[in-house]
């Protein structure tokens, strides 16, 4: 893994929405390499978000420098940058007035794909997606929370992108969905080779799906490595502290499964 | 009553006609201004408060009063042209009627237009960016499809109001849907008063009905119902114009007239002797006084009927009262030495102002004359039309009687014969040409000063009619052809409440009565 090329490199970035008086993140230094799942964790306002962001210019970084596959973002323009990077949200944000297929196609739409390619790529990541392709026609309104997230996905893998940059993506679904859904989309990103960047408030998440965590903590990073090293090893007391939780949930559940097994003998 | 409707019915395709042309136009051009001016305040917070504001502004001015301040200011404009491009345009009719209710017009555009898009779902917002849409995209392909209802509901807030708000065109000289209800006010004819509310409200209602076809067909994508939407309103629209093309032929002579019953009676008997001379007349009715001596100077209008007096007064500034045949002469040189206008002639009859009061009620106070009138006057009460107490002959008699009421109020002609009848003022300010002197039981009060100026009602042609042969052979037989009763009694046939007729009927009754000739 460690001779992967980097493809998303973030160096001394820091953005302030003040003019300077705080700091949403500060000298943030960051590189992630091709084929690397990263998932960046942290209490809210941590600045997780606002990393994710500099990325796909989403929001400017004030200082420092931000590069993907090698060349600093700012020497495209944004929209170009953009049609070559995945990105999946909570709000999910699908366009009321198109159908899965036009949600799904919009991004190669932009980039004048053939309509061939186009539709022959919309029933692929339909299935990649496991959904129906009877749902092609049909309006976001139609379609419940958690096909309308597979349907995000898919939207944001049209494209071909080879980074996939995801912020809370499965926050608002219910927690079987959701596990599922986070399941699902790790082996779409082994199998694709994609280099992705997730944020998530949920450390257990980012145990069981991240090669790598990265802990932020007011604006800064304040830890990073992979889940077994910061599980023995977590550096200072708060991200100790951070990392001590799910370890709890996990030792009470254990405990709970062992009573369980006792009493049915 | 059935011929009043009748007499509505005829002028229904020009006033539609003009309504319609006028309230699109508008649109059109409120449209064609809100939609930049909106996108550039949807990414400019600065410029979304300034516009709003101004449009805010705009929309507390009353219509009546927006609609009147765009006379004077394109008048100057117009003058401003004239000076520098040798060019000027019509400050009246159209222009200011078109200005005034275009800006009415913006603010619930830009108002819906700027709170439709802000308030998008950000998601959407957010995705719109991250997929790769550019600016411009983004706005063409989500934000205003997204936003299309509200931007929709606001075109038909618009286009209700300026339909609405059109009706006020007409004292601006301006032909529409309102001249029945302006018209009908001063004459009291409640048919012509309901007749116009009636085709405003539903030429407003057929054209929410369209725009609520294509909005639902945007939100539906039903490209089926916006096409019937647009193709009925261009339609519409178009059959508006199509009058207008037609009559831009021959040569049109434009006659004014002023806001109450005499002056609609004199310009439909004008355009009826202009048309049986084979030429089109068009009728701008319902002008303010000033207004109308004006746009005479200024050609916008070729003739109308104005009295000698109040020229003498109000356009001459003179105070003093010589004799009728002395104010005459010496006016007509005046307009014709000052601005070109010329004056035919008398038409036989004055219509002066007068002080009146109830004849019983006159009696039991023992008051014949204005002198006798100040001496009671503190504990009476005064009743004028809207303009009486501006005017230099009110503040003439006044000074010179001496006058001072208890109290003093306003009122359409129309309610000022019905207050005094009622008794709730004591006096008035009539006109002795009115056939509701008679008809009420008044008595005018003999102006022993002689402080009011004689009132010959009198024909005025603008400058560039002077010596148009057809004009004159339509009008120089009116000439001393009309007397004070005939003129009485036709104002009282469209004044009075029972067996009313519309001014035109009055007009071809005083043709007869005053034996003109037939000029077929």
């Amino acid at each position: 893994m460690s001779e992967e090329p980097v493809v998303v490199a973030l160096e001394g970035v820091s953005k302030s929405y003040d003019g300077g008086a705080t700091f949403a993140i500060r000298d943030v230094t960051l590189a992630v390499r091709r084929g690397e799942f990263v998932a960046l964790v942290g209490a809210s306002g941590s600045g997780k978000t606002t990393t994710l962001k500099t990325i796909n210019r989403l929001i400017d970084a004030d200082v420092g420098s931000v590069a993907v596959a090698g060349e600093p973002v700012d020497t495209l323009p944004a929209h170009v940058l953009r049609r070559r990077i995945g990105y999946v949200f909570q709000g999910i944000g699908l366009f009321p007035h198109f159908t899965v297929t036009e949600n799904i196609a919009v991004t190669p739409r932009l980039l004048g794909w053939p309509r061939p390619r186009i539709d022959a790529r919309v029933r692929e990541l339909l299935d990649l997606v496991q959904l129906p392709q009877s749902m092609a026609e049909r309006f976001p309104s139609e379609l419940s929370g958690g096909q309308r997230q597979r349907v995000g996905v898919a939207r944001a893998l049209a494209a071909e992108p080879a980074i996939m940059l995801m912020d809370e993506p499965f926050g608002a679904l219910d927690p079987i969905t959701r596990d599922a859904l986070a399941a699902e989309y790790r082996r779409l990103h082994e199998r694709m080779g994609l280099t992705t960047l997730m944020v998530t408030h949920d450390v257990l998440e980012a145990l069981v799906l991240a090669d790598r965590i990265v802990v932020m903590r007011a604006g800064e990073i304040a830890a990073q490595g992979s889940p077994r090293e910061l599980l023995t090893h977590a550096g200072d007391a708060g991200v100790a502290e951070l990392m001590d939780m799910p370890r709890r949930h996990a030792e009470r559940l254990n405990g709970l499964l062992r009573d369980a097994a006792g009493t049915h003998g | 009553m059935s011929e009043q409707l009748e007499a509505a019915w005829r002028v229904l395709p020009e006033y539609l006609g003009e309504h319609v042309v006028l309230s699109a136009a508008s649109l059109a051009l409120g449209l064609a201004i809100s939609a930049p001016l909106m996108l550039l305040a949807l990414r400019r917070p600065r410029v979304r408060w300034a516009v709003l504001a101004f449009a805010s502004v705009v929309q507390t001015i009353p219509s009546l009063a927006l609609l009147a301040l765009f006379y004077p200011v394109l008048l100057a404009l117009s003058a401003a042209a004239a000076k520098i491009a040798g060019v000027g345009f019509s400050a009246l009719g159209f222009l200011p009627s078109l200005l005034a209710l275009t800006l009415y017009s913006m603010l619930p555009i830009l108002r819906n237009g700027v709170a439709g898009i802000l308030n998008l779902d950000p998601a959407v917002i957010e995705a719109a960016r991250a997929v790769g849409f550019t600016d411009r995209e983004r706005l063409l392909r989500v934000e205003l499809p997204l936003a299309a209802p509200m931007l929709m509901a606001g075109l038909r807030t618009a286009a209700v109001w300026v339909i609405g708000a059109a009706t006020l065109s007409t004292p601006v000289g301006q032909t529409s849907l309102g001249n029945y209800i302006f018209a009908g006010l001063q004459i009291e004819n409640w048919v012509f008063v309901l007749f116009g509310c009636a085709a405003a409200a539903l030429l407003a209602l057929v054209v929410d009905l369209l725009l609520g076809l294509i909005e639902s067909g945007t939100a539906e994508r039903k490209p089926v119902r916006i096409a019937v939407g647009v193709a009925a309103l261009l339609a519409g629209t178009a059959a508006a114009l199509v009058p207008r093309l037609d009559a831009a032929g021959g040569p049109t002579y434009v006659v004014g007239a002023k806001n109450f019953s005499e002056q609609f009676i004199l310009a439909e008997l004008i355009a009826g002797r202009i048309e049986a001379q084979g030429a089109d007349a068009e009728q701008r009715v319902g002008l303010g006084s000033t207004i109308a001596f004006r746009a005479l100077a200024r050609g916008e209008i070729d003739v109308y009927v104005d009295y000698s007096g109040t020229l003498w007064a109000n356009v001459l500034g003179r105070t003093d009262t010589p004799p009728r045949d002395e104010v005459l002469s010496v006016l007509g040189e005046w307009l014709e030495r000052e601005h070109g206008v010329t004056l035919l002639g008398s038409l036989g009859f004055e219509n002066a102002y007068a002080l009146a009061m109830r004849r019983d009620r006159a009696a039991a106070l023992g008051i014949e004359t204005i002198e006798d009138l100040a001496a009671r006057a503190p504990g009476l009460t005064i009743g004028g039309d809207l303009e009486f107490f501006d005017r230099p002959e009110w503040a003439a008699v006044r000074s010179a009687y001496g006058l001072s009421f208890q109290s003093r109020r306003q009122f359409q002609p129309t309610f000022m014969y019905k207050a005094v009848a009622d008794g709730e003022v004591d006096v008035i300010s009539a006109f002795s040409s009115d056939g509701r002197i008679a008809a009420f039981d008044l008595v005018t009060l003999a102006d022993t000063r002689h402080v009011i100026p004689p009132y010959d009602a009198i024909v005025l042609l603008t400058p560039q009619r002077a010596d148009d042969p057809l004009l004159r052979a339509a009008l120089e037989p009116l000439l001393g052809a009309i007397t004070v009763e005939t003129m009485r009694e036709a104002n009282l046939m469209v004044d009075r409440d029972e067996d009313k007729v519309s001014p035109e009927a009055a007009a071809r009754w005083l043709a007869e009565r005053a034996r003109l000739p037939d000029l077929r």
